[in-house]
């Protein structure tokens, strides 16, 4: 059982204050949501728990099992078990998604311990059987030339190799189509286990009708302003961010 | 200057301060202690040229060839007009010119001695050599201190020597080819190298044999303040196939040391000639080489050459496309880390009708690592039938990195066809920042693009090689990280 505890999160990008106090804790297992509208500090939320260098957190604390990440560089934060499904993965030509993967599963064994390539193999391609995924889309350069829903199913397969502890997917429903997204929820689906918590982050509700939550959050202007179940999201979908603005502000 | 000098120890390199920082070049970086048996002393003169022939004892036509070498030498002027104002800071009275325990390269490894033996060993050269390849030659700064072929290619007829030894065995056939390609004049360093060349190899392969491994020769510069300035000659005659592999690397020592090589390639009738350099030499290596083949009729040239050493690399492998069909290869990978200048290209001279040529050059510059592309391709009108692809591309690791590109490509006429792309592109912190969210260090990520970048072109080398390449890289990147 683990825990992501984010405390009185407060994060800056140069001068401009985004995440302006936000506390939320996700054990195991958990899946919660955080919706809110565009610029409300959702991903800038998500990039500075993974240890983005241009996001700078000016105070509060994320704890990983009751330790600070804040002191770790984000390939320590992503081996300690944050994973990122990124909203715009980057591209990386010439890198194919297999030898991508190896490398970071080889990055996650200790000084001078051997990668078993057999075993590897064999595991890729059981999730990639798990996920839907053909066998040629891991000879691929990694996201270069994808479509929006090949770069979500690629960030999927990366969460499903990585076995991380928490996974924060950042609008992983933007840009896709129905189709898509159907895919893309199904993978997530398969992958929800006790083992791993999942901290969502959208703007629209249509996610949530694919994976359900178990905690619902709303943000605004870098806080979280109310919480709830799986029926928070269906009233906000409902009376729509005026409703936040207007009733759930304090004045 | 006496026959016999004891020279100082040798520095150990773990001892020597790296004059370019944060840059991790481990594999190549140690050195042992040897006594020289024979040392031409510090500076360049005529007494210098002398010394160096008489060691060899060579024919008075090559002492002749030598010192009319060394005027031209010192009548040119450093090429700075175009090139970089660092070549000013070659200090040429400073420099050992010849070094070496004797002429004699020894055919097994047993007989090698002990501290050069070590030397190879760790560099991993024995056994590559039992692995895959067909003969291998290892030069310990300017003598050959093992060379040994296959009995089944020494069989077919290939001649695979040092130059010394061509020289002496093979009078007749090396004097045919020798500076043909690359005339003494050529250029100022072809001029040094013409003057003081010694080691190197001389490679003959016969009619219509095709050597199934490798050759390799491996360079390594173990003194300090030395002048390494091999001599190499390949001739695959009509119809006949080889691979020449080199690979270099030195200590890091906190003054300056000079590669100067010279390379010509003859490939008579349909023969094909590949070769392949990974260059790691240390960051204080001034690596100024000549690289050039001629190419007969329907005959093909290829050179893959990889630069991730050096503090100055300048170097333009070239291919004279002298018959018809001919064809020319120049791939190119070259990495400028901190403190270093990569100033590589490819010469593609056509000089007869439906020729064709290729160049692929890929430089990445990291930190305040600088790379420059030159290209020469030639096309004259009167030729038809005659095409030329050029690719550079250029990789950008943080923004103090520079690159430049001066393709000169003149072609006239109306029945050849020239294409030339080029492309800029940067490693963002974007991208830095994906690839460490999966666990990889920033140096793992920083390398990963940079194996990713050169992907397609490495892929084309033999296993081996790009198995070393990646690990070089690695190592660079690693140490990259500030």
């Amino acid at each position: 059982m683990s825990q992501l505890e984010i405390k009185d999160l407060h994060v800056s990008i140069g001068e401009k204050q985004i995440v302006k106090g936000l506390s939320l804790t996700v054990r195991s297992g958990e899946v919660h949501a955080i919706m809110g509208p565009n610029g409300t500090g959702k991903s800038t939320l998500a990039k500075a728990v993974a240890g983005h260098p241009s996001y700078t957190i000016t105070s509060g604390d994320v704890l990983l099992d009751g330790k600070s990440v804040l002191p770790m560089q984000p390939d320590e934060r992503a081996r300690a078990g944050l994973f990122l499904a990124f909203q715009y993965p980057s591209e990386i030509p010439g890198v194919s998604i297999a030898n991508f993967l190896r490398a970071a599963v080889q990055a996650r064994l200790g000084e001078g311990e051997e990668l078993d390539a057999t075993g590897y193999y064999k595991r890729l391609y059981s999730k990639m059987d798990l996920l839907q995924i053909d066998r040629k889309f891991t000879s691929r350069a990694i996201n270069d030339g994808f479509s929006g829903g090949e770069k979500k199913r690629c960030e999927i397969l990366q969460m499903a190799m990585l076995e991380p502890k928490f996974a924060l997917m950042d609008e992983t429903d933007s840009g896709l189509d129905i189709d898509a997204l159907r895919i893309v929820a199904d993978g997530v689906n398969a992958l929800r286990s006790t083992n791993l918590g999942v901290l969502m982050i959208t703007h629209y509700q249509r996610l949530l009708g694919y994976i359900v939550p178990d905690h619902v959050h709303v943000m605004w202007d870098g806080r979280i302003v109310k919480s709830g179940d799986k029926s928070l999201a269906l009233e906000l979908e409902a009376k729509g961010y005026d409703w936040v603005k207007n009733e759930l502000i304090p004045a | 200057m006496s026959d016999v000098t004891e020279t100082e120890s040798a520095p150990i390199a773990d001892t020597v301060d790296n004059p370019v920082s944060g840059i991790d070049q481990t594999a190549g970086n140690f050195s042992y202690k040897v006594d020289y048996e024979f040392d031409a002393g510090t500076g360049l003169s005529e007494k210098t040229v002398r010394y160096i022939s008489t060691v060899k004892k060579e024919a008075p036509w090559i002492l002749e060839f030598r010192l009319n070498a060394l005027k031209q030498f010192l009548a040119k002027p450093m090429p700075t007009h175009w090139a970089t104002k660092d070549l000013e800071n070659i200090n040429f009275d400073k420099i050992r010119y010849y070094l070496s325990s004797g002429q004699k390269p020894k055919r097994t490894w047993e007989e090698v001695p002990d501290d050069i033996k070590k030397t190879f060993e760790r560099l991993g050269v024995p056994e590559h050599e039992r692995k895959f390849l067909a003969g291998v030659e290892a030069q310990f700064d300017s003598e050959a201190a093992y060379s040994n072929i296959k009995d089944i290619v020494s069989k077919q007829g290939v001649i695979f020597v040092n130059s010394t030894e061509g020289l002496r065995e093979h009078p007749e056939l090396f004097r045919k080819f020798f500076g043909k390609v690359i005339p003494t004049g050529d250029n100022k360093f072809s001029a040094l190298n013409s003057a003081v060349f010694s080691g190197g190899s001389f490679i003959y392969v016969p009619k219509g044999v095709k050597v199934a491994q490798p050759l390799q020769a491996y360079f390594r510069i173990n003194a300090e303040n030395f002048g390494q300035f091999e001599r190499t000659l390949i001739i695959a005659d009509e119809g006949a196939e080889v691979t020449y592999m080199e690979g270099c690397t030195a200590p890091k020592f906190s003054t300056s040391t000079l590669h100067s090589a010279v390379v010509e390639l003859v490939a008579l009738k349909g023969a094909k000639i590949q070769y392949i350099t990974v260059q790691n030499w240390a960051n204080n290596v001034f690596n100024l080489v000549t690289k050039r083949g001629v190419a007969h009729e329907e005959a093909e040239i290829k050179w893959i050459d990889c630069n991730i050493g050096s503090r100055l690399t300048m170097k333009y492998p070239g291919v004279v496309l002298k018959g018809r069909k001919a064809r020319g290869e120049v791939i190119s990978i070259a990495l400028a880390n901190d403190g270093q200048h990569q100033d590589t290209g490819a010469k593609m001279i056509h000089a007869a009708d439906e020729t064709t040529s290729n160049i692929v050059a890929k430089s990445i510059s990291v930190g305040q690592g600088r790379s420059t592309y030159r290209g020469v391709v030639h096309i004259p009108k009167h030729l038809k039938g005659c095409k030329n692809n050029t690719e550079c591309d250029a990789l950008l690791i943080n923004s103090n990195s520079r690159t430049d590109t001066y393709p000169a490509i003149t072609v006239r006429g109306e029945r050849n066809s020239v294409q030339h792309e080029a492309s800029v592109s940067k490693v963002s912190e974007e991208q830095i920042f994906y690839m460490q969210q999966r666990g990889l260090t920033e140096g793992q990520a920083m390398s990963l693009s940079v194996n990713g970048f050169i992907n397609d072109l490495a892929r084309q080398f033999p296993m081996e090689y790009s198995v070393e390449l990646k690990r070089l890289i690695d190592l660079e990147m690693e140490g990259s990280v500030g």
